[in-house]
This record gives structure tokens, sequence and C-alpha cells, in this order.
């Protein structure tokens, strides 16, 4: 009894004894409210889950595997909704999936990890070890691969594919995830930060069968059109490409080795074909959406002919007007396999668009992949970032549980959002900045170029190694010169590529004796062609340049307009320069 | 079983009311409970003030369980919704409590993981017993509770403890392994050794005590180590984080705190309270503990967040352990079923 003795004669305080009865009844009252909660608990409480994944697409499967294997999250109880049907691949199809993901090699260790990558692996995947990348209108090429060719630089896998080895490792993990398909989710209630009001703290799920679950933490992948997100009023910032992609499955006229990923941005927009097998290649149109709907109406033998004439011809190469006869020489780089035919009923096309959700994260909730951010198909980041989000919120997630933290608890969330962020904002404010330049007239086309640079650059895990030059995207007015020898100009031409000066490149057109006018111009908002026929009728510019590749090569003749569209502006912002007529 | 919690209780109103002695102390502590300062990277301390010595006034509530069962009282639920609010926000009063727990957590985790290995997986802690004193809100005790530990926490502060437990209530990994009693050390200490010959209470011995920043605000340093050792197991761990007592700390925590920045209300501190690792590992080594580790941590109040320093000059944490030959008479007593 010796401490209680000097328990008493510790100091003590008035104030606090009259404290302390103050409370004392609510002390009680409060404890047998727990008391009485927890018998109701024990008849008819609902499971509150740890984490719940609302998405079981790519990225929602991957994060359902990832936390399932994390030894620090053994004990927690992870389940995933699927609203459609379990995706089981016991053969894989001779049918080629159309949508198809560019795998960097980030993600395929990510994939692996989680022991997917196997499974890929012994269905269908086709490395590639060299992206190339130019455009339409000059020498600018952009070639990605590892220094030596050795390593692979992606893996081009059908999105099915994924999805079933994900469908297949889950089965695999059934002790620590559960899975419900075909589960519709129709409401979410969100918890009242701090546990203002007598409510539940965790976030409810009521699905469309009526069954209400409740999670410490919900992560939406639930992809572009992210419920999750909508719902809780996270705003977007969207930027509309005013396009849409064709994709198909292509095959080649004779097997190649195929490990390259082509890639060229027309007038309206980038082509991609990726490799599929050493005979298919995956084709990814984007364009303007009427255009994208006449390719869909072309029978296959004129789709065929416009994808093939879309990577060969050059059509609105100055210099090609100029120095017709020297086209071989300034064909450095390779030139893609010519296609043969498409695979049947595999054309299909759906709009692009950018976003960027302000906030991936609010009280007990995440957003990851496509819900969190949508990119342009370019480079097929896409995949990549969602598999980026995985692993990043894995790591903290293992080291919140490890800390014995609240999973649902903000701080680890937003080191996701923070970390995340920083990888993805920079292209994203790239391209906000870009769009900002161009949306002045008085653009500091510089300025512009540079931060076209910057912009390729810091696409992650890709490295620019050769010349990406956009004379055309210089502003000058160009004299009429002396005509100039054939040779000057093609040196001139490569020192442009290859060391980006500034210098209008003005010998080139010396073969114009009238020209006086060039530079750049935006219209957004109004049709190429009426912006064109501002300008006649001393510029001639036929709307079939406009619409790219299907330009005839009259456009040589009667005049040409230079229309760069580049992968990060939206609304028909471009550039164009603008050629009299001869 | 009844009769002992009422005379207890009986106790604890006679405590009350004879202990007003110590009355000068109370403006600190009051000032603590006010809740109103915007108190930041030093509340912690005022929390403490505040519940540590109310904590030895009034050694004897009762186990908040065993409360005859009355009417709910809504405006009381609400004051502890609001209360709880103030505790768990993570970005609030108690922002610098939380981030303490990025530190403190893997420390306790850490050196009990050394103390008995061979533990993996999500709940590394299964099986420990744990008393965490001056439990508050339950900042720390729940995050021991989520590894796994079965976490007792205790506080005198009626409020803190409603609001512990109707913050875990809702988490059904908790109510398993977290519970909360308020009541002091010494109380705890003595129904121990009261209740001696009960084999079934499970509140007998622990493999852990946590007391975080809690000792720089005790008179008796002596009576806490001797009642910590008396309800540890031999061998079990003591993990206390408090603050030195240097000049450094004085500029810090009170010149700055207190009277410049008058984050911390004039008063809350008591220099001459806080205690200087030496000082303590003395202290510890004479009471039957051997000390482990002593690590400095550094509260960063821009960033919001702790991180580990070499030096001890402002905050730190100590780990010691209970010697197994020391106190052969807590030996004696029959030792709990699990270890």
């Amino acid at each position: 009894m010796h401490k209680l003795t000097k328990a008493t004669l510790a100091f003590n305080g008035f104030g606090r004894c009259f404290n302390a009865e103050k409370h004392f009844t609510a002390t009680k009252i409060i404890s047998r409210g727990l008391v009485c909660t927890e018998h109701g608990d024990d008849s008819g409480k609902k499971e509150v889950y740890d984490v719940i994944i609302s998405g079981g697409g790519m990225v929602g499967s991957t994060m359902a595997c990832s936390l399932g294997l994390d030894p620090n999250l053994v004990d927690k109880k992870i389940l995933l909704l699927e609203a459609g049907n379990k995706k089981v691949m016991d053969k894989v199809p001779d049918v080629y999936g159309t949508r198809v993901s560019s795998i960097s090699p980030g993600s395929a260790t990510l994939l692996s990890g989680i022991g997917a990558w196997e499974h890929i692996t012994k269905m269908r995947y086709k490395p590639y070890k060299k992206m190339q990348v130019w455009d339409a209108c000059s020498d600018a090429l952009i070639t990605f691969d590892k220094e030596n060719l050795q390593d692979e630089m992606a893996y081009i896998v059908e999105n099915d594919v994924v999805v079933a080895a994900l469908t297949k490792q889950l089965d695999s993990l059934s002790d620590n995830v559960q899975v419900k398909y075909r589960s519709k989710v129709v409401k979410y209630t969100w918890p009242m930060p701090h546990q203002a009001a007598d409510s539940i703290p965790w976030v409810q799920v009521t699905l469309a069968s009526g069954e209400t679950l409740q999670t410490k933490l919900l992560i939406g992948a639930d992809g572009p059109n992210s419920m999750v997100r909508q719902k809780l009023g996270i705003p977007t910032v969207k930027w509309n490409y005013d396009q849409s992609a064709v994709v198909a499955v292509l095959h080649l006229s004779e097997p190649t080795e195929n490990n390259v990923a082509w890639q060229r941005f027309l007038p309206t927009g980038p082509i991609a074909m990726l490799p599929l097998s050493d005979t298919e290649s995956s084709l990814v149109w984007s364009t303007s959406h009427r255009l994208a709907e006449e390719l869909l109406e072309l029978d296959e033998e004129s789709f065929v002919d416009a994808i093939n004439s879309a990577f060969v011809r050059n059509l609105y190469y100055p210099a090609d007007i100029l120095l017709p006869v020297t086209v071989s020489k300034r064909l450095p780089h390779l030139s893609s396999p010519s296609v043969a035919g498409i695979g049947p009923k595999t054309r299909v096309m759906f709009p692009l668009g950018i976003g960027h959700a302000s906030e991936y994260v609010r009280h007990r909730v995440a957003l990851i992949g496509d819900a969190a951010h949508r990119v342009h198909p370019l480079a097929g980041q896409g995949a990549n970032l969602g598999f980026g989000d995985v692993a990043c919120l894995t790591q903290l997630l293992s080291q919140a549980a490890f800390n014995g933290k609240d999973l649902g608890a903000m701080q680890h969330l937003l080191e996701y959002e923070t970390e995340r962020q920083r990888h993805n904002l920079p292209m994203m404010a790239a391209i906000d900045l870009m769009k900002r330049l161009y949306s002045t007239n008085a653009a500091p086309v510089v300025l512009l170029r540079t931060f076209g640079l910057q912009a390729t650059n810091m696409l992650p895990t890709l490295k620019v190694s050769a010349i990406f030059s956009c004379f055309y995207l210089q502003p000058y007015t160009v004299h009429p010169t002396q005509p100039g020898d054939l040779s000057d100009n093609i040196s001139h031409l490569s020192n442009v590529s290859s060391t980006s000066t500034m210098t209008p490149p003005s010998t080139l057109f010396s073969d114009y004796t009238e020209l006086y006018f060039s530079g750049v111009y935006n219209f957004q908002g109004s049709e190429p062609t009426t912006m064109a026929s501002k300008f006649s009728p001393k510029f001639s510019v036929t709307k079939s340049v406009w619409v790219g590749c299907r330009a005839g090569s009259g456009a040589a003749d009667s005049g040409v307009g230079l229309c760069f569209h580049t992968p990060f502006i939206t609304d028909h912002s471009c550039e164009m320069a603008l050629f009299p007529t001869k | 079983m009844y009769s002992r919690k009422f005379s207890r209780l009986i106790l604890g109103l006679y405590n009350r009311k004879t202990s007003a002695i110590t009355a000068v102390q109370s403006p600190g502590g009051r000032s603590g409970f006010s809740w109103s300062a915007v108190c930041r990277q030093r509340t912690r301390w005022l929390r403490r003030d505040g519940a540590l010595e109310v904590q030895r006034g009034v050694p004897c509530q009762m186990s908040a369980r065993s409360i005859s069962q009355s009417t709910v009282d809504p405006s009381e639920v609400k004051r502890f919704q609001s209360l709880a609010s103030k505790w768990w926000d993570e970005q609030g009063e108690f922002a610098a409590l939380h981030a303490m727990n990025d530190l403190r957590v893997p420390f306790i985790r850490d050196n009990l993981l050394n103390v008995h290995p061979g533990r993996q997986g999500g709940k590394p802690l299964t099986g420990l017993r744990i008393l965490d004193v001056g439990c508050g809100g339950g900042l720390l005790t729940e995050p021991l509770g989520r590894l796994g530990a079965d976490v007792l926490g205790i506080d005198p502060v009626p409020d803190s403890i409603g609001t512990a437990q109707l913050h875990s209530s809702h988490d059904p990994d908790l109510c398993e392994r977290v519970r909360y009693q308020t009541c002091t050390l010494e109380e705890l200490s003595a129904e121990e050794e009261g209740g001696g010959g009960e084999t079934a209470n499970p509140l007998r011995r622990f493999d852990a005590i946590v007391a975080s920043e809690v000792v720089e605000h005790l008179a008796d340093l002596e009576t806490f180590a001797l009642c910590c050792s008396h309800v540890l197991k031999p061998g079990g761990s003591l993990f206390i984080t408090t603050i030195n007592k240097t000049n450094l700390s004085y500029a810090l925590g009170i010149v700055v705190a207190e009277q410049l920045l008058r984050i911390v209300p004039s008063g809350t501190h008591d220099w001459e309270k806080f205690i200087s690792p030496v000082e303590l590992e003395r202290l510890l080594e004479s009471n039957g503990f051997s000390v482990q580790s002593v690590q400095g941590m550094l509260y960063n109040p821009v960033s919001r967040a702790w991180s580990w320093t070499n030096s001890t000059a402002i905050n730190y944490a100590l780990h010691a352990v209970k010697l197994k030959e020391e106190h052969p008479q807590t030996d004696q007593t029959e030792e709990p079923g699990h270890s």
C-alpha cells in the first residue's frame, strides 16, 4: 500500500480535483455507451475491411496483388471490387487484343515482384529495343533506345493478357485478398474527418446488391471516369484533345524482327505502330474525330493504304519540294515495316483526353492510375504511371502498417500524393505552359521550342538520344535570297537538325523567288482551312494538306502549309508556316 | 470484487478532498486542460502536465467498464467527440504528438523485436503485453495495438480515456487488443499488489511499459520507477521519451515556446522537473533497470516532423530493461500465462 500513500503525497491541485469530479459521470456514460456498442457489434456488425480497391483493371488488380503479397500487410483484410466478370484466360486467343500497353522495365519489375510477369511471359508479350519517333514534316527524329540495344526497352503486352495474369495471381492469393466480381458500387459514404459525429469513421461502400461494406482505406482505381473521384468532388484539370484514337491489329507484309516501336507525328496527331509479334503490330492512330470516323469507315484496303502512307510519305517536307532528288539521302532513320492487312474486326476508335485530378488523396481515399491522371497514349506512359502509383502506394502502406498506423491516415496518403505528383506533374505543367504559350500570337517561340524539348525529355524512362529539331517552329521572315547550292542546303539542314540553332534555314527556300512570308500561327478554335483562307490568295493551302497524310502529291506544287501538331498541345493549337504559291 | 471497487471509490473521493494541499501546482495543469492553447509542438508537455498531476492526486477512479449502466447523456457524448476531434486531428493541436509516432513507434517496435526476436509479419508484437502510461487520447496506444500487442492504456483523466475508448471502439482490430482504464500507475501497481492472489487477473505484469512525454511532469520519479518495476515482467522493457534539462531545452521549451512565441501558456513547464538522461539513467539503474540505449530526438516545427539526432540536448528517448535478478519478491509471484 505504500504506493498509494506516496501517490496521495504527490502533488495535486484543487482545480484538477474539481475537473475530475465534473467529468466523473461522463466517463461512466461513455464507457457504458461503448459497452453497449460492443454488445451490438456482436450481433449485426458489418465487416470492416482494411483496404477496398474499387476497380479491377490492370492497375487495380496490380494494387490488390501488391498489397496482398506485402509481408507487413498479411493480416489486413483486402477486398477488390470489379464490376465486370472474372477474366480468365485458359488459353491465349489466336486473335490479338486491340488494346495494348507498353510496359516499361520498371513496371515489369513490379509485375514480376507480384508474380504476374511470369504468367505474362508464358502467355504473350513482345519486347522491343527501340522506339523511333519522327514527324511528317521534317527530318526531326527522336529515337529512344538503350545505349547498346542489348536490353529490352519495354514490352508490348495486350491489356487482356495483363489482366488475365493478374487474375490468376489473385486466385493464388485468395487467403489475403478477397475479390468480388460483378459487384457494382452504387454509393459511397464518406466519413467525417476526426470522427466529428457519432457516425461510422470508415468509408462505406454500397453495392448494387444492397450490401454495404466498410473500409479504412478506399483505393479508387476505377479509370478515367472514376466514380470515386467524382463522388468526392475532386476537381480535375482536363484538356480535351478533341481527338480520337483508332486502334487495330496490323498484319505485316513480311516477317521481320519487329523490335522497334514506331511513332510519327502527323499534322493531325501521332500514329504509332507497336510490335506484337514478328508478323503483327498494333496500331494506335490519334487523329481528329472526323478523320477517325472516316478511317473506321474505309474498306480494309484503303485503311491499310492510309496507314502505309501515313508512315512512309513525307508529305509536307519543305525540302521535298526543293530537293526531290536527295530524299533517300536525307532519311537516315529506319523505315517502318509495311502493312499488308488488318485483323478482322479489330478496328476500334475511342476519344482521347488528358486529365489530372488536383488531389490524389482525401481522408481515407486514394486515387491511382487513370482515376488520378489520364495521359495521352504517347510513349505508352499511361499504364506505367499507374504501375508507378501502385509501387509507391504499396511501399508507403507497408511502411505505415509496420509503424502501426491507421492505413487511412492522411500523413502517408499525402506522402503518396506528393511523391506521385512530383513525378507526374512536371510533364503536366509543361503541357500547360506550352498550352499558354501557344495561346498567344506573340508566342516567344524560342522558349516554346525549348519547352517542347524539355517536355519530351521529361518523359520518364526514356532517353532522348537523337536529334529533335523543329526548324519549322521558328518564327522567321524569310527574304528572297540568292539561290543556293543544293549540297549547301543539305548541310544546312543537317546543321539545323543536329545543333538546333535558331538560324532560319532561309537557303532552303532559295528556289522560291516570291517567298516573303512565313511564320508561326495559332489557329486555336478555328478550322485550319478557315485560317488558311485568310492568307489567300497569296498563299495557297489546300484542305488536304491539313488532314495530313491524305494530302495529294499536288500539294507540293500548289504550296504547302506546315502544321506541327505536338502531342502536348491541345485544342488544335498548331504552328503553321505558310509558303507562298509558286 | 465489487466491494473492493467500492472501497476504492470511497478512497478516491477521499483523496480528492484531502489532496488540495498542493493547489499551487494547478494553474499550469489547468491551463493544459483548457485545450484552448494554440500550442503545437509543445502541446504534449502541456497535456502530460495536467494528466500526470491528476494522476498523482486521484489514484483510483475505477475501471471504466465496471461502472454500472444508466442513461446516456448525449451532450456528454458530444463533448467526447469534440475532444476526440482535437486529439485525433493530425494537423491540429496534437500534431507534434502524432508526428512523434514516426520515431517512437519504430523505437519501441525495434527494441522489443530485439528482445523478442524471430517475430515478423503484419503484427510483429503479437502476444506482448504493453502498458501505456499517460495514454491520453490513445495516440500511441492504437499503433502499438495495431502491431499486435495487447495494450492497456491508463490515464487519470476520464475525458482522455473516454476519448480514447470512443476512438478505438470502431476498429474491430483494436477492440480485441486495446483497453483503457482511468487510473494511475500507482493504482495499477497497488492493484497488482493487492490482487496478488488472483491468477486470472489480466492486468498482471507487462512485457513493456511506455511512458512517452510523461516523466518531465513527475515530482516523484522514484515512485514512478518503483511502480514500473513492479508491474513489469523480469526482463521487460521500459520506454521513456522526455525532455532534457539543458540550457537549450530551457531556451526552446520555456523561453521561446512560452514567453516569446506564446505557443504554450506561460507556466506550463517547470524546467526544474526536466531530467537529464544521465540522471534518469542513474535513477533507473538504482531501481533495478539496465539502460540499453538513449537517443536524441529533434522536432522541426516547420516541417512538423521528428528526426533522430545524436544530441540529447532537447528531447530524447530511452530504453531500459528490468534486470531479471532484481526484485526477488516480484519474481516469486505467479507468472502470467504467456509471454
